[in-house]
């Protein structure tokens, strides 16, 4: 226990000091995993109506968010980590702020935020009840190599959740997860997209080569979760004869319309009886984009739109949202290792949705490969500048009076978002009010 | 204005054997050579079907084992095929998965031995180490820059040729600062990036001996502006050079 007490002080002296320097989410955590391996069992003994994993290529911060928005609706205390942070120690890190000295954190329900390998990780010490398997996509190679590897880490997660686990339906690698291996009476849920609208967008998921028959979705139940678009903002999301929506969220594009799904899914499972359509509908309106991913940030007068791209299906995904939408575009690529340093990725996007309006102004460590990689789709390019400052500058200068969207890796984000926030006076990291 | 004539590219296994982006050799080569203005017709290869009468111009990607060893069958259907047109003086890139396979063997790391086409005279061990990072070669189309991501080892056979010497990054193996492979317009590597857009000249050269196949004359290039490859390119070796 004393040890438990001196991990907590330690961390949070550790958290002050990183923020007063402003930013690094996940630091103070390192520095409490370090102190006691099962401070993360402890504090989690007391949360007593679920302990759910995010996890998955795309979308496992804004599917948080959602989530935990529609249990805080339905009157639960909520513990989650909202930073994005997508470690063990992020996890540990944003626990810190909530804990009192008993090491016990006061909450009803977890919901937490990991990337495959750090779920597995996490499993290892705590078992969660749930688990939401969002995707599998190519991401990140140099860590995980192969994006096989990767749908083995979430079936082994799976196989060692307590008692549900909901998967998309339309990814092959989620869905074709060995049942076998999972816990006797785990029930399993599915989320989806309704198959008339599903043939109609770009392709969503990568090629999965490891079987010889073709993949074809499981049937929905009324149990399971579908996503039915109406238009391009409204959606309703089906279980059966019970329906959440029609409903308008914040947060553009069908990425989030799907999130919301997987969301929405997974609270009907964890909260059964109590689950109420009408609580979630106006939970989900009310959510906020995540920094970064979709945000609208109001620059001089005009709107200024930062969108997360981190993989193949990602950018495509983003691209299918907005088509030939007029709009001032800004591609910003980094290679540091939270970007994925390879970008050889950048050649499985079809960018010919940008071919009628051009790109602006691409930018980053890597801006002139970014412009060869439109010039060889035929989209004209009015400028490189690799320095993100300077871009912005320009990009701000140049198209003051009109709407302006910059598509960004992970670092190029996080830099351009602070830029954006001293300039325009937007809340820092982590001091996100919900 | 009129077509110089009609290049048949053949892209390998495009669905298993293209997960590192090397889908954006086949954009690359199509692209230049509309630009260079002939025209082309991509064939996407698929196990079980049947190559064009007449191909001009192969690529073939990198791919997870699984891919690998779903297009083995097919690849001993067309192999005899596949080493005519190679000794015909087809032009050929084939880059990680693919290089491997057009290899003699690839031994895995139970030594367990997979048979190879044998166009080119390497041998690629499992290791249990990947080979990752940003990679800088020499060769005889000047400086080439790209990305390698492979856990085999290859060693060359004593009269093959490397397709480069590594000045960063890890090569064929890792110890013989050898990358890479060339056999007659054959070329074999593990550079993903993808190879061709940044690297124009050695497009360029795998373009020219096609046209030649195609229409029996000299190449005739048009007249395209690289300055933004070149930059992309000499900013990632100076990069790569100085860490």
């Amino acid at each position: 226990m004393l040890r438990t007490t001196a991990a907590i002080v330690a961390g949070k002296a550790a958290r002050a000091a990183a923020r007063v320097r402003g930013g690094g989410s996940a630091m103070p955590g390192l520095v409490a995993e370090r102190i006691d391996p099962q401070f993360l069992a402890h504090a989690l003994s007391g949360v007593s109506e679920g302990i759910v994993v995010v996890t998955g290529t795309n979308g496992k911060t804004t599917t948080t968010k959602m989530l935990a928005a529609i249990l805080r609706a339905h009157g639960k205390r909520v513990f989650s980590n909202p930073t994005g942070s997508n470690f063990t120690r992020g996890v540990i890190s944003a626990m810190l702020g909530d804990l009192p000295l008993t090491g016990r954190l006061d909450a009803d329900i977890a919901v937490l935020e990991l990337d495959e390998w750090h779920a597995l990780q996490f499993a290892k010490v705590v078992t969660p009840t749930h688990a939401l398997l969002l995707n599998v996509a190519r991401d990140q190679l140099d860590r995980f190599a192969e994006i096989d590897t990767t749908a083995k880490l979430l079936g082994t997660l799976a196989s060692m959740t307590s008692t549900g686990v909901v998967r998309n339906r339309d990814d092959s690698f989620v869905a074709r997860l060995d049942e076998a291996l999972f816990r006797p009476g785990v029930t399993t849920r599915w989320f989806g997209i309704d198959p008339a609208v599903a043939d109609e967008l770009p392709p969503l998921h990568e090629a999965d080569a490891r079987f010889d028959d073709e993949f074809s979705p499981p049937e929905p139940s009324g149990d399971d979760g579908m996503l039915h678009p109406q238009g391009p903002a409204e959606f309703r999301i089906d279980f059966g004869a019970e329906c959440v929506g029609p409903l308008v969220l914040k947060q553009r594009g069908l990425a989030a319309m799907i999130n919301a799904t997987a969301a929405t899914t997974t609270a009907r499972l964890v909260l059964g009886e109590a689950f109420r359509p009408d609580v979630a509908d106006e939970a989900l309106r009310a959510v906020t984009p995540p920094f970064g991913r979709g945000e609208v940030i109001d620059a001089g007068g005009y709107p200024l739109e930062l969108v997360l791209v981190k993989n193949p299906a990602g950018f495509t995904v983003a691209l299918g949202t907005y088509h030939a939408e007029p709009v001032t575009t800004m591609v910003a690529i980094n290679d540091d290792y939270a970007d994925g340093q390879d970008v050889s990725w950048l050649y499985d996007v079809s960018f010919e949705s940008l071919r009628e309006n051009g790109v602006a102004l691409t930018s980053g460590v890597r801006a002139y490969d970014m412009a060869l990689r439109l010039d060889y789709d035929d989209v004209a390019v009015a400028s490189v500048e690799p320095d993100l400052e300077r871009a912005l500058d320009r990009l701000i200068r140049d198209f003051p009076a009109e709407a302006r969207r910059i598509f960004c890796t992970y670092t190029a984000m996080m830099r351009l978002r602070r830029l954006l926030a001293a300039r325009y006076g937007l809340a820092g990291f982590g001091e996100e009010t919900e | 204005m009129t077509s110089k004539g009609t290049i048949d590219l053949v892209h390998l296994y495009p669905r298993e054997m293209s997960i590192y982006g090397d889908l954006g050799n086949t954009r690359c080569l199509a692209q230049r050579i509309r630009r260079h203005g002939y025209d082309v017709r991509v064939h996407n290869h698929d196990p079980g079907a049947t190559l064009p009468e007449t191909p001009h111009l192969f690529m073939g990607g990198g791919g997870q084992d699984s891919g690998q060893s779903r297009v083995e069958d097919d690849l001993a259907v067309i192999a005899d095929r596949l080493r005519d047109l190679a000794a015909d003086g087809t032009p050929m890139i084939m880059i990680c998965g693919m290089y491997q396979l057009f290899g003699n063997a690839f031994i895995t790391v139970e030594g367990q031995e997979l048979p190879g086409l044998g166009i080119l005279d390497v041998t690629t061990r499992g290791n249990p180490t990947r080979m990752i990072g940003g990679i800088v070669l020499d060769t005889d189309l000047g400086e080439v820059v790209g990305f390698e991501n492979h856990s085999g080892a290859t060693v060359l056979g004593s009269g093959q040729s490397a397709f480069g010497t590594v000045r960063a990054g890890h090569g064929n193996n890792g110890t013989d600062r050898t990358e890479g492979a060339v056999t007659g317009n054959v070329i074999g590597s593990y550079l993903h990036g993808p190879i061709l857009p940044a690297n124009p000249r050695l497009a360029d050269h795998l373009i020219s001996r096609a046209a030649e196949l195609a229409t029996g004359r000299p190449f005739e290039p048009g007249d395209l502006d690289d300055a933004v490859a070149d930059q992309a390119r000499s900013r990632q070796v100076r990069r790569l050079l100085a860490a």
